[in-house]
């Protein structure tokens, strides 16, 4: 007779589902650590974005300005030593002609006389002439014979009739050098115009600009955008600039422009009053703004630094929170197995003895009454049925035993009994589960078909678990198909060191969706009964005993669960249990 | 059939049905028995006659065999009782205690043969100690 010494058999312990996690948590946790990069990403990057991005504007408009300043003044000076020198060229003039006489000028040593005075301050006047009303000259000083030569035709002698004084662009005309000529009007005794002319040459227009740097281009035009000094980057003397004329302004003015070739210049600009000149100074921006581009470099560098630092430190922080999320999620998982599980087979446990009590009291009388027969039946004197009588008895008492082993067996089952390792045959293991499951498969007319293929050797592993896995699935199959359904399982060997049991049922079947999470903790489709615990501690059940398992479907048709057992465990995972002692 | 008959023994279980057809059985077999279907009444023939063995019901209404036991064990420490039960191991706290007290611990339906030797191996126990 056996008797359980301790009355408790011990429920899984750490259940080993923790260790393992399905694909569909995983992705919760993935998008967990998701969400939080992105938002702590933007919580902090956004702010430190704003601050460069601000800077950096902020910054350029300040170098932009300040690179603007000196060729701001440059322009400005060079316009206004530009004014004087033409002014202070044409006051002369004017004083010349109005303080000497017409016959004076006229004569060819009179002007020889004004010239020569003039050439010792001014070294850039080439020569000097009188031009009559109808614009032939009269007479000349300088080193070209250009007496009687007629200026009629010329806009700068035009202008001069007409306004008194000229400036002209520079030009080659007779001379074949550039040059340009200054012009005053006055009249003679008999009040007929003439012209006082200088010639200067063109470099003195080079002249009073001042100091500048090497990479600034400096240049003068005319109002048709011809150039009247060479310029380093737009041309040649007297050809037609590579650059737009400016529109006209009274002061000075710095405007940015795209070039050509796309590349922002710096231009500043002067046009000089009365003359056709405009002066102009040039400067890319790039060579202008190098210490602004040093700057950028570094905010640059800083920000991607500071980027960096912060991805990096958000990522370690996100994955070590999720890290830890997660531990504490299996762990509360771990500990509400635990209880289901042990609240499940208390309830089983509870409810076997229960109906084994309720059972076995009518068993033992059975067994008392046929056994008292028995007993009279061995002593009695002979009698027509003796021989009858003995027959019947027997076989009571034998079923009496039975029923008396079957009741054990469930009170063994419900209880755990078997919590050890040992040698299982898992064909009388599973039929073993079936034989529970008899009655529902007979009353509802399933075909229950037990396969087993050659070879299968005897497994060392755990009773009582092997026995709530295979219960747990084909209950589960059993609910899957319709009345009159068929289970088959099949029980194979699996390469040399492992046998595989696959229970297939032509159910409802399962969904791709449905499969990926069914191992999953609380997941199911039996919405108002079911705990979506079954499979899940199925699952860390087979786990824990070394083996694997799997789902496979095809809906509207079939339902296939395989599990996987090693024919002896790898490591020690059955541990060992309180196991019944006998007594008497 | 007919064993030595020195054995006087107590059946308590308040099944009569089961109760007294063991007692007729084992009457049968040379012992000397008597039934009663009542924790109480069960002490009351323990006090009165000297018995060799008591067997007990663990699970009856009123005076169950657990309180049987403890009672029998103040008042005739040296009397072995077996228990008798229909549970397989019910797994509670007082089981245990149980276990420890009694000299045997029997599930229902037990085989008449099992029972006598039980009961030989817990009355020998008991003239050897």
């Amino acid at each position: 007779m056996e008797r359980n010494s301790a009355g408790e058999s011990e429920p899984v312990k750490g259940t080993p589902l923790a260790s393992k996690e399905t694909d569909g948590s995983l992705f919760r946790y993935r998008r967990l650590w998701t969400s939080i990069v992105i938002s702590t990403s933007l919580v902090s990057l956004i702010p430190l974005l704003i601050m460069v991005v601000v800077n950096y504007y902020q910054y350029q408009k300040a170098f932009n300005e300040e690179v603007k300043q000196p060729l701001r003044m440059l322009a400005s000076n060079a316009q206004r030593s530009l004014r004087f020198l033409i002014n202070e060229r044409q006051s002369f003039l004017d004083f010349i002609i109005h303080n000497t006489s017409f016959e004076e000028l006229n004569d060819q040593a009179g002007l020889t006389k004004v010239f020569r005075n003039l050439k010792k301050t001014h070294d850039d006047l080439v020569d000097l002439g009188v031009i009559g009303a109808r614009g032939r000259q009269r007479s000349y000083v300088g080193p070209y014979s250009l007496k009687n030569k007629d200026y009629s035709q010329q806009d700068w002698f035009k202008q001069a009739m007409l306004q008194g004084r000229a400036v002209s662009d520079v030009f080659l005309g007779y001379r074949k050098f550039p040059h340009f000529v200054i012009a005053v009007r006055a009249l003679n005794n008999d009040g007929e115009a003439y012209i006082l002319r200088a010639t200067l040459n063109a470099e003195v227009l080079g002249g009073g600009i001042g100091r500048h740097r090497e990479a600034q281009d400096i240049f003068v035009v005319n109002r048709e955008g011809i150039l009247q000094t060479p310029s380093k980057r737009y041309g040649k003397i007297l050809s037609k600039a590579a650059i737009k004329v400016p529109p006209a302004a009274q002061e000075t003015r710095v405007v940015e422009e795209r070039d050509d070739k796309g590349h922002i210049r710096i231009l500043g600009y002067g046009y000089i009053k009365s003359t056709p000149f405009i002066f102009m100074v040039v400067e890319q921006r790039d060579t202008l703004l190098t210490s602004w581009f040093d700057l950028r470099n570094k905010l640059l560098w800083f920000l991607g630094l500071s980027i960096l630092v912060i991805v990096i430190v958000i990522l370690v922080g996100a994955t070590y929170s999720v890290n830890r999320i997660r531990e504490a999620d299996n762990k509360r998982l771990e500990v509400l197995h635990k209880v289901e599980y042990t609240a499940k087979m208390a309830s089983v446990g509870r409810l076997a003895a229960g109906v084994a009590h309720e059972i076995n009291n009518p068993l033992a009388i059975i067994n008392e009454k046929a056994g008292l027969l028995d007993d009279i039946l061995l002593t009695a004197e002979d009698f027509p049925y003796k021989s009858k009588f003995q027959k019947t008895v027997k076989p009571i008492l034998d079923s009496v035993e039975r029923c008396a082993r079957i009741t054990q067996r469930l009170l063994r089952f419900a209880k755990h009994i078997d919590v050890r390792r040992e040698q299982i045959q898992l064909e009388y293991l599973l039929r073993e589960v079936l034989s529970f499951l008899d009655k529902e498969c007979t009353y509802r007319s399933i075909d229950v078909i037990v396969d087993v293929q050659d070879g299968v050797a005897l497994i060392e592993s755990d009773r009582g678990r092997l026995q709530q896995v295979f219960l747990n699935i084909i209950n589960n199959a059993i609910g899957a198909v319709e009345d009159g359904g068929r289970i088959h399982v099949l029980i194979a060997r699996e390469g040399d060191n492992h046998v595989s049991v696959t229970i297939r049922d032509n159910g409802v079947g399962i969904s791709e969706e449905n499969r990926q999470h069914i191992f999953e903790p609380f997941f199911t489709t039996k919405e108002k009964y079911g705990t979506g615990l079954g499979l899940s501690i199925t699952y860390g059940l087979v786990e824990k005993l070394g083996g694997k398992i799997t789902v496979d479907s095809q809906v509207g048709e079939w339902t296939k669960f395989t599990v996987v057992l090693p024919i002896v465990p790898e490591d020690d995972n059955g541990r060992e249990g309180k196991h019944a002692n006998s007594a008497g | 059939m007919e064993e030595r008959a020195s054995m006087r023994i107590l059946l308590v279980d308040d099944e009569p049905e089961l109760v007294f057809t063991m007692q007729e059985r084992l009457e049968l077999r040379g012992f000397t028995v008597d039934a009663v279907t009542s924790g109480k009444e069960a002490l009351q023939r323990i006090d009165d006659n000297p018995y060799d063995v008591v067997v007990v019901d663990v699970k009856m209404p009123g005076m169950g065999g657990g309180e049987v036991l403890t009672s029998v064990r103040e008042s005739h420490p040296s009397l072995p009782v077996i228990l008798l039960t229909g549970h397989g191991g019910s797994g509670d706290e007082g089981e245990e205690h149980m276990l420890r007290a009694a000299c045997a611990f029997l599930y229902k339906p037990v085989k008449i043969e099992k029972l006598i030797e039980t009961m030989k191996g817990c009355v020998g126990e008991q003239s050897d100690g």
